[in-house]
């Protein structure tokens, strides 16, 4: 009845009584790639290829914390890649009323906006997520060009700090980003709310009959995602200069994929935000050195989708056990 | 055909649970195997039934060695396994679920249903299970139902060895019957039936010899003639147990708990009772009664269509001292994702607090006094996934939840449910503790000895209605039965 599964069997490193395999696994599989791009190409250790390196992950890495809170409960958020052109054109466009910093405090909370009524119809009115989501991906695509159809590129030099100033070697919004995953870590392992959106995902009921109050925490997560999205979006279009309409198209599935390569499962109730993060460096890893070789984007796209694969079978032999 | 374990050694990771198992069963016998959760029968199961390959160790059939690389290997072989979780598939039909990838075709491939609902039938019949129509959407059963088409299937192809696990858990009265009925005549047919169970009294009736396991080896070999269930009590306990349950108590003190007109449409209807600090009051009903659905809507877990003494939501009962231990821990009593310590301090993780973050090291601290206190086995298991427990140990687990938070009010449904003797007794004595520190209890069971040795008071609820209030001292098992099934006089 039930096919047999092929399982990879590995031997298992043990320290300290954990079982570190996958941790290993992973570091092992970072620094083989920085240390194949770094003798492979001559630009890759070069400071404009690593501080552009760690501006580009800034996206993906918000998009993808805010990602993992929500698979967490067992939802998924398909709205994120919008959110990033809506909240970025918003402040854009409200740069020339408005200062600077109040026009990106606008632009994220648009995506606490997008993000709390995401959560709501999800949670109040028990919709599925991925329905409501994909719903409001092509609402807010079409909100952002209903705002403005075109390009919206702001002259105040300052609309560009955010996204492009450095502190030291490294440039603000990649500490930005870290900061999100510190905080965002502890949050998920050290607060009630963040252990109750993990338990929702392993058992809703039980975490309700504990006294909990799950719609609200469900909320949350979604809230959570819209305001990284949010975020993502300001940084985004000051990185950039300019703020599309068009942009963030299909960035919620290297959120996902993100997630999933850190181990978290799309079923809920399991994943980690240093996990997480380290699917992100894979992730960034493999497109900058995809780049750097010249590979053509298409046969780029077949690349990244087959390293996933092997990456998830990988992490796969950590849950065979008895 | 027999069947022989030989040395049978079994390892996850460098955990042995199995030490070295010998195990004969004969062509005709019906072979019990007892112990408690996590003595290791599970596993053996498992290596039966061609899901687990041994670590080492031999198994013969026939006196030839086999080695059973999968399911269908031991199918193959005449090897039958039913489990205790059912993989019966309720939206397809009693006749998909028997015949599954086996079905009757007629010319050009299409399903001959006609001849296949004959050939569910006739299996169905032949297992002794007539009373199951074939057409019926498998879901739409009972549980018992469920089980016993779940038998059959086992029962389609050739069968020499028949494993069940624990099949009498859900089964009761005449079901029950028609099962023995049936491997009665599987034995007469020859087949070997190996019968895990918990149920002493079933296997005293039925076995035709008697192995117990205990912590990974078979540490007896008997025959229901030879021995008693207090012996094979004390064998699987590794202790002898003088009394299953605990001595009475004294006279409740003041009201815990007051219900009064409780309904909730299509489930139960005007429930009334009061539970009193320091009383033991079990609850007993037939499957369907409405006693667990009467409990979940007392705690707020569902609101009432009328009457008073119901919380408003889960968490205004906990605040008001209120606990539930669910029937189906899986379902609603654990998290099976999360560690053991993660599981025990979910009902409390709110009160635990340093400003917004949780207090760990406090946190930690207090659920290893719990592990300690329920003996919840292996004893450092805080960090282990509670999956990985035995189910005697999750029930542990959930209860320890409950504790943490302190509760005045206790309503246990079916906490023995699966459970071993030893396990069983642990718990009775734990109940039995916490009424004497005041708590009230309300236990829901639908074992009739439990509900009797182990209250002070008995609720018989029959189709949503309080159909008896008995005292345990002065009534009969047969007495509350006859409440249970509106036959009392």
């Amino acid at each position: 009845m039930t096919g047999h599964i092929a399982r990879i069997r590995m031997t298992r490193l043990v320290v300290g009584g954990r079982d570190v395999t996958v941790t290993a696994a992973f570091v092992t599989l970072i620094v083989l790639l920085v240390a194949v791009a770094a003798v492979t190409s001559d630009t890759f250790l070069t400071q404009t290829n690593l501080t552009n390196l760690l501006k580009q992950m800034v996206t993906t890495g918000l998009l993808a914390f805010g990602m993992l809170v929500v698979i967490l409960t067992g939802g998924i958020d398909l709205s994120v890649g919008s959110v990033v052109a809506f909240s970025g054109i918003l402040t854009a466009g409200l740069v020339a009323d408005l200062p600077i910093p109040v026009a990106m405090l606008a632009g994220l909370l648009a995506g606490v906006g997008f993000g709390l009524i995401n959560g709501t119809l999800v949670s109040r009115f028990g919709l599925a997520s991925f329905v409501v989501t994909l719903a409001s991906l092509t609402t807010i695509r079409g909100l952002a060009f209903v705002y403005s159809e075109v390009p919206i590129a702001p002259e105040d030099p300052a609309f560009f700090t955010l996204g492009s100033a450095m502190a030291g070697p490294l440039p603000v919004s990649t500490l930005i980003m870290l900061a999100v995953f510190v905080a965002g870590g502890i949050f998920l392992t050290r607060t009630p709310a963040g252990r109750s959106i993990v338990a929702i995902g392993g058992n809703a009921e039980t975490v309700r009959l504990a006294g909990i109050n799950v719609p609200r925490h469900v909320t949350l997560a979604y809230t959570i995602s819209g305001a990284c999205a949010g975020l993502a979006g300001v940084i985004l279009a000051s990185r950039v200069g300019i703020a599309q309409p068009s942009v963030g198209v299909a960035f919620e599935l290297d959120a996902i994929a993100a997630c999933v390569i850190g181990g978290a499962s799309l079923a809920g109730g399991r994943g980690s935000a240093r996990a997480t993060f380290g699917g992100v460096l894979v992730l960034v890893l493999i497109n900058n050195l995809l780049n750097l070789y010249g590979v053509q984007s298409f046969w780029q796209q077949v690349l990244k989708g087959l390293i996933i694969i092997a990456v998830i079978l990988v992490q796969r032999t950590n849950r065979v056990r008895g | 055909m027999s069947l022989e374990l030989r040395g049978v050694r079994q390892s996850y990771g460098d955990v042995e649970v199995l030490h070295g198992v010998d195990l004969t069963g004969r062509p005709g016998e019906v072979l019990a195997v007892v112990g408690a959760n996590g003595a290791g029968k599970s596993t053996l199961i498992r290596i039966l039934a061609g899901a687990q390959r041994m670590t080492s160790g031999e198994l013969r059939v026939d006196g030839e060695r086999v080695d059973l690389r999968s399911p269908h290997d031991a199918h193959a072989r005449g090897i039958r396994t039913v489990y205790q979780e059912l993989s019966i598939v309720g939206g397809l039909s009693v006749t998909e679920n028997l015949l599954m990838g086996a079905f009757p075709r007629r010319r050009g491939g299409l399903i001959d249903w006609p001849e296949a609902h004959r050939r569910a039938k006739k299996l169905l019949d032949s297992a002794g299970f007539g009373a199951i129509d074939p057409r019926m959407l498998a879901g739409r059963l009972s549980v018992a139902r469920q089980q016993m088409v779940e038998i059959a299937k086992a029962l389609a192809g050739e069968v020499k060895v028949l494993v069940l696990d624990e099949p009498s858990a859900v089964l009761a009265g005449s079901d029950l019957e028609s099962l023995f009925a049936l491997i009665r005549r599987l034995r007469e047919r020859g087949v070997l039936v190996v019968y895990v169970s918990h149920r002493l009294a079933e296997v005293m009736e039925l076995a035709d010899s008697i192995v117990v396991i205990k912590d990974g080896l078979i540490i007896a070999t008997t025959e229901p003639a030879n021995t008693s269930e207090a012996e094979l009590i004390g064998l699987m306990a590794g202790r002898r147990l003088e009394q299953i349950y605990p001595a009475r108590r004294e006279a409740p003190a003041e009201t815990r708990l007051e219900i009064s007109g409780l309904s909730r449409k299509g489930e139960f209807e005007d429930i009334s009772f009061e539970l009193r600090a320091g009383e033991i009051v079990g609850l007993f009903g037939l499957v369907g009664s409405g006693r667990s659905e009467m409990a979940r809507c007392v705690f707020g877990a569902e609101p009432p269509t009328k009457g008073t003494g119901a919380y408003r939501s889960p968490a205004a009962s906990i605040a008001a001292g209120l606990a539930l231990v669910t029937e189906d821990r899986k379902r609603s009593g654990l998290v099976l994702g999360m560690t053991v310590l993660d599981n025990i301090a979910l009902a409390t993780m709110r009160a635990n607090r340093r400003g917004p973050l949780i207090d760990m090291a406090g946190r930690k601290r207090r659920v290893t006094e719990m592990i300690d206190r329920l003996s919840i086995q292996p004893g450092r298991c805080a960090t282990m996934p509670v999956a990985a427990l035995s189910g005697g140990n999750q029930q542990k687990a959930v209860l320890a939840k409950w504790l943490l938070a302190g509760p005045r009010v206790l309503i246990l449904d079916e906490p023995t449910r699966g459970v071993d003797m030893a396990t069983r007794v642990d718990i009775y004595r734990m109940v039995d503790d916490l009424a004497r520190q005041g708590l009230a209890v309300l236990l829901i069971s639908s074992d009739l000895t439990e509900v009797l040795g182990a209250t002070d008071r008995v609720l018989v609820m029959r189709n949503g209605r309080l159909a008896g209030d008995l005292r345990s001292e002065s009534t009969t098992e047969d007495e509350i039965l006859a409440h249970a099934i509106g036959q009392a006089a």
